[in-house]
């Protein structure tokens, strides 16, 4: 085995450690001490929000195709997840019982309970939420395949931005409506009877794959091949790559994240409102990947946890009365960023597992692809 | 230099190529607008090394653009081993074996050097968007293939010690050979140089010159080069045509071209004199 | 103006399909207004009167993305200032109608002048997404800062009492009201002032100039700043009149009001080519109609999904908009 497979090897265990670690912490640690309201917006929701971001930053960061298509699928990609389990909601259940272990009085300081369930499983929740998020999934994917399709061909990248901001008003105000149609979704009301199937596990679990596969696409043949078409699309088209197939399929799998992280967010809350889904909110991803760094995972990440937690902090902590400020804090502070750092809080340096792999040369004898090299570095 | 008589295959066929911008679509065609490109016509045969001068804004890169499919053709043929490209996606022709480089070189600026050249391998890649992802055993083996494909193109260049260099970092005589071992990398049968002098001093320039000549025959190429320095073109191309204003003025070998009273207009105006050039 | 038509008809030439499509939409309607001519009638002059506010702030639009290449998305913002700033004139300092106008176009041209050296003068040569991202965080500035408690509340203010006593009579059926020619007369002035400002004024030359060529402008001895800064203080201006308009119109004002209005009108101006002026003006006034027509016969709470649509389906066969430039052949 050459240098860089075992590298990959070192910093894929250190990746997959650090997941470990960063799971059992947050689950054992840090979920029993909040409240249940809290550690749904500081740690779940922003799991949720990481992987609309990370979706888009493939599009826009690494694509450079500006969207603003994302809030439009997650909307799709809720509603759809929540119309499917509405139905069979309470009635599903499969738990299987785990092993119930008793904590030695030191460990109980710290990890508070008496006794730690060390597996606790219920398959059929578990089952019904990955329906839905599969549902979500492939209905955001179809209609971005769809839609990306026709309007990249017709419009190319510049006109593109506009037309996904027409798409993303136009779910908006289609899910208004919707209890036209479904009556269930009741419209502006707001759905509500949706089971919360989505635990830290579930929301934990999808943007580990998310961030996982983004990765190993990116750092593959066409991820070179996606980024090329950023840097330069004639150049690109010059070197035999399709642009055409590699913006759609960006657009498709974004608009995948997307929908994904909406069938989770709906079964966190168990409600949908359609005014959440607004043109006012569609910048949020945007903002996030910008702060965050376009075309950089790490920041993407990063930047969605600090967004997050900054934004909910603020509430909790500014004094009473003053809770309002924290929406005139939050853009103060990013005209600030984009005055000082403008390439965002991590710029172009990835972490870990997220950097790009070196592949230091093979010496010429060693090559199979040059076996005339041999006898040119000999000559 | 090697001789070369045209006696192998056509490579490259175009007849009445023609482009016009502007125009407005009538009856009988196209009226009004400029015609870059008029009646434009060339044969190039296996492994000749082939040029094609003029003057500034001659249209000899709008040529290019057309046979690399950038631009569209107003009217006229392009074939390519007897295959007609005309209405083909640029991606599809150069899949079919023809690469290129540009006149302003067209790097990606943020990638590094190794990608550059990598993306050019990417249709020969050997592995599709499922593999990227899982990337199992499969995928490590076909990309340290391509890895060192890539390396290797790199190391003829002398590239090899950049290779992880940002391109835009890279002074610009090395752009220009990471511009070139990418155009080899995309495997053509048929590459096309769109000024591969320009800017570059006279030594420079001469092994510019060697690296063509070794090119062409390490890789059994057909080599089409556009150049406005006629001291490039004279030194290595077997067949040239000379362009001004869209239209072919004068066809031959080096001595036959240089000698030619319409060329020689071209580039100085009606006085004569020294040959020189008109910049 | 023959610029104009000569555009128009190579696009019908281009997607004749489309212009197809949309006769067979317009013999529809004509259909429906036979049915019902008075009703079509009141969707028209209630789509005119909502087109030509929407115009007045997207000239703004249109000026700015014309001049500095920026969706400045805090227009709709400024919008909002100027209902506000015409409210407190008229039911506070009990103005009346012309002064009410002019404080609406001092103040909001103000807050643009500020937003544009504080926010957006320092990033003229950064990326374009910063720049963008500025001007939405400047949109979320002024809405949420207006919204604090101690400034205009989030709440819902009712516009009382008027500036304009609200008459209205019957033509022929149709209600028309005072208010609709004064929408109008002042919509139609400002257009006109702005066409003479920029096509036959010095100002309106070096404005077209640096829209342009920055560079070359400013070789030429026009001050680009001050230009840049005074197109901002302009399209503000508009759309403050156009915001005091709204409000005659629905008067009922909040410090959100302008986020769908501006939307509109942002989509208005792409609609009829961004960065053309008469294009913005022309855009606005269709989709004024646009939105009465299809909420009127379609459905009313759909009308905001079939506006955009008809903008994409437009967009997709003419993505520079109806009076925009060509699209420019692939390099």
């Amino acid at each position: 085995m050459h240098k860089s497979g075992f590298r990959f090897l070192g910093q894929s265990l250190q990746f997959w450690a650090t997941v470990l670690l960063v799971f059992l912490f947050a689950q054992w640690i840090l979920m029993p001490r909040m409240s249940n309201f809290r550690n749904t917006a500081w740690i779940m929701f922003p799991c949720i929000m990481a992987i609309i971001c990370l979706g888009l930053n493939l599009i826009y960061g690494f694509n450079g195709q500006f969207s603003l298509g994302q809030w439009g699928f997650y909307g799709i990609g809720a509603y759809t997840s929540a119309i499917i389990t509405y139905r069979f909601g309470a009635r599903v259940s499969l738990p299987i019982e785990g092993i119930t272990v008793p904590l030695p009085g030191l460990v109980q300081k710290l990890i508070p309970m008496a006794e730690m369930q060390l597996f606790h499983f219920d398959a059929g929740k578990a089952g019904l939420l990955l329906i839905a998020v599969a549902a979500g999934a492939v209905l955001a994917a179809l209609v971005s395949l769809a839609f990306g399709y026709i309007v990249m061909l017709r419009l190319g990248s510049d006109y593109f931005g506009i037309a996904t901001l027409g798409f993303t008003l136009i779910v908006q105000n289609l899910l208004v409506n919707l209890d036209r149609w479904i009556p269930e979704t009741k419209g502006a009301r707001g759905m509500v009877g949706i089971p919360p199937l989505t635990s830290f596990f579930w929301a934990f679990l999808f943007l580990v794959l998310a961030i996982v596969v983004l990765r190993n696409l990116l750092y593959s043949s066409a991820g070179r091949a996606i980024v090329s078409v950023r840097e330069d699309e004639v150049a690109a088209q010059a070197m035999g790559i399709d642009v055409l197939k590699y913006k759609v399929v960006c657009f498709v799998l974004g608009s995948l994240f997307a929908g994904v992280a909406g069938a989770l967010y709906a079964h966190l809350y168990a409600f949908l409102s359609p005014s959440y889904f607004s043109f006012a909110q569609s910048f949020d991803p945007m903002i996030i990947i910008v702060m965050g760094g376009l075309g950089n995972m790490t920041g993407t990440v990063i930047a969605t946890f600090l967004w997050a937690i900054t934004l909910e902090g603020m509430r909790i902590w500014l004094p009473m009365g003053f809770e309002a400020w924290r929406f005139v804090i939050y853009p103060i502070a990013l005209l600030l960023l984009m005055l000082f750092r403008p390439q965002g809080i991590m710029g172009r340096v990835e972490l870990g597992f997220l950097r790009a792999p070196k592949w230091p040369r093979r010496t010429a004898a060693a090559t199979s692809a040059n076996p005339e090299g041999r006898k040119e570095a000999a000559a | 230099m090697s001789e070369c008589t045209p006696t192998g295959p056509v490579v490259l066929e175009i007849k009445n190529l023609c482009k016009n911008f502007g125009g407005r679509v009538t009856a009988e065609g196209l009226e009004g607008g400029l015609w870059a490109v008029r009646d434009f016509d060339i044969t190039v045969h296996q492994g000749e090394l082939a040029g094609l001068i003029g003057p500034n804004g001659a249209g000899k890169t709008t040529v290019f653009n057309m046979v690399s499919a950038l631009i569209s053709v107003s009217s006229g043929d392009i074939t390519f081993h007897g295959k007609s490209l005309v209405g083909m996606p640029p991606h599809a022709i150069t899949q079919l074996g023809i690469g290129r480089t540009f006149q302003n070189i067209r790097i990606f600026p943020r990638l590094s050097v190794l990608d550059n050249v990598r993306i050019a391998l990417h249709p020969h890649a050997g592995y599709g968007l499922g593999s990227a992802i899982w990337q199992g055993g499969a995928f490590h083996t076909k990309e340290r293939e391509l890895t060192d494909k890539a390396q290797d193109f790199l190391s003829i260049f002398e590239l090899q010690d950049k290779q992880d260099e940002i391109a835009s970092n890279l002074p610009y005589g090395e752009q220009r050979r990471v511009e070139m071992a990418r155009a080899l990398a995309a495997q053509p049968k048929l590459l096309l140089l769109d000024e591969p002098a320009a800017g570059m001093n006279p030594a420079e320039v001469r092994s510019l010159m060697d690296r063509i000549h070794f090119v062409r025959d390490r890789f059994k190429l057909t080599i089409l080069l556009i150049e406005h320095q006629m001291r490039v073109v004279m030194g290595i191309c077997e067949q040239i045509t000379v362009m001004d204003f869209g239209q072919v003025i004068a066809r031959g070998n080096a001595e036959q071209v240089s000698n030619d009273p319409k060329v020689i207009e071209a580039y100085l105006g009606k006085q004569g004199g020294k040959p020189g050039r008109r910049e | 103006m023959p610029k104009l038509l000569n555009r128009l008809v190579v696009s019908v030439r281009k997607s004749p399909v489309v212009y197809a499509v949309g006769l067979l939409l317009l013999v529809w309607l004509a259909g429906r207004a036979r049915q019902n001519p008075v009703l079509f009638a009141q969707f028209i002059v209630d789509g005119i009167r909502l087109g030509f506010v929407y115009a007045l702030v997207a000239l703004g639009y249109t000026m700015v993305y014309g001049i500095v290449r920026l969706i400045n998305f805090a227009h709709g913002d400024v919008f909002m200032i100027g209902a506000f700033a015409a409210y407190y004139g008229t039911t506070h300092y009990h103005w009346r109608f012309l002064p009410a106008l002019v404080l609406a176009m001092v103040i909001c041209a103000f807050v643009a002048v500020i937003i544009e050296r504080v926010a957006y003068k320092p990033l003229r040569d950064a990326p374009r997404i910063s720049a963008l991202i500025t001007a939405v965080g400047v949109s979320f500035f002024l809405e949420y800062f207006s919204a604090l408690n101690f400034v205009f509340t989030s709440n819902f203010i009712s516009y009382v009492p008027q500036p304009i006593q609200f008459t209205s009579w019957q033509v022929a059926g149709v209600t028309v009201s005072n208010i609709m020619f004064v929408v109008m007369a002042v919509g139609t002035v400002c257009l006109f002032a702005l066409y003479y400002l920029v096509y036959r004024t010095k100002l309106g030359k070096a404005m077209r100039a640096v829209a342009w060529d920055k560079p070359t402008a400013r070789l030429m001895g026009i001050d680009v700043d001050l230009i840049i800064t005074f197109t901002f203080a302009l399209g503000a201006a508009l759309a403050g009149i156009g915001g005091m308009l709204y409000v005659v119109v629905y008067p009922q004002i909040r410090t959100f009001m302008g986020v769908m209005p501006g939307l509109k009108s942002f989509i208005a101006a792409v609609f009829g080519g961004i960065g053309s002026i008469p294009g913005a003006f022309i855009g606005a006034i269709t989709i004024g109609m646009v939105e009465t027509l299809s909420a009127g016969y379609l459905s009313s709470t759909l009308r905001d999904a079939i506006v955009f649509s008809i903008l994409i389906i437009v967009l997709l066969y003419k993505p520079t908009g109806l009076f925009g430039e060509a699209a420019k052949e692939k390099a």
